[in-house]
């Protein structure tokens, strides 16, 4: 919709900072599973995000994301023999997942969220007052 | 972007009507600007609400069949000067771009308002009561 574009710039910013919120929950969810190898260990999430114009405006700028990454960093290894999925000597592999620097990206992506809903709802009073002009 | 505002409507709202549509631009600079707050490399922008107002009310300052608001938005847009730089390049501020954009809601409720009363008046005029 081009009337309105402001809703569209904030709904590609929610739908973005949403993505980054999900690889959050899917790193933190999986901070704790181990492998048997280091090649089937879960990797670490992160989307990128590139401006986007929308509306057909070059100088209107969303949210677009490019794509999802994956961490490249070592898997752990830990010596857990006891552990059913434990290689040959006795070593499982853990996901490089750092919770500390997980929170702390998805409270930055739940106040950038929050951020858009505020310019969406003070864009849609705006817009019902102009629409109830003259009443 | 807009159509033009015709001339008799144009004449009635006097300088609100140009102003309501430069400041909806502003609005939506403002909403890029807090919507790419976390894209690398994103510059923020602004409008110089002054000189895109002038822009848009001197007659004659556009080309034939240029759109006299895109022209005005366009002359008067300027990328913001960060007081902290990042490391990835974006120059987006949080605080400010939020307490900009409350500043810009609030100023495109008083031309609607300005234009209200002119509308108001007008339907009084025409009901006569």
């Amino acid at each position: 919709m081009s009337n309105l574009p402001i809703f569209d710039v904030a709904g590609s910013a929610m739908t973005a900072q949403s993505v980054r919120l999900s690889t959050v929950a899917s790193n933190l969810a999986n901070a704790d599973s181990v492998a048997g190898t280091p090649d089937a260990v879960y990797r670490a999430k992160q989307p990128v995000f590139s401006a986007e114009p929308v509306a057909g405006d070059p100088s209107l700028a969303g949210v677009q994301v490019t794509q999802v990454t994956e961490s490249t960093a070592a898997p752990l290894k830990r010596y857990e023999p006891g552990h059913p999925l434990a290689d040959a000597q006795g070593y499982v592999y853990a996901p490089d997942v750092d919770p500390v620097a997980q929170m702390v990206d998805m409270i930055s992506a739940s106040r950038s969220y929050q951020a858009n809903v505020e310019v969406f709802n003070t864009a849609r009073d705006l817009a019902v007052a102009t629409l109830g002009m003259g009443k | 972007m807009s159509d033009p505002i015709s001339a008799s409507a144009d004449s009635f709202l006097g300088i609100h009507g140009t102003a309501l549509v430069l400041r909806e631009q502003r609005l939506q600079l403002i909403a890029a600007n807090l919507a790419n707050a976390d894209t690398p490399g994103f510059k923020a922008q602004d409008l110089d609400f002054n000189t895109a107002l002038r822009a848009a009310t001197t007659s004659g300052a556009t080309a034939v069949g240029a759109d006299p608001i895109d022209a005005a938005t366009a002359s008067a847009q300027y990328a913001r000067v960060p007081t902290q730089p990042s490391q990835d390049g974006n120059t987006v501020e949080g605080e400010r771009e939020n307490a900009t954009f409350a500043q810009a809601s609030l100023e495109y409720r008083a031309s609607l308002s300005f234009i209200e009363a002119h509308v108001r008046s007008m339907l009084t005029a025409i009901t006569g009561q």
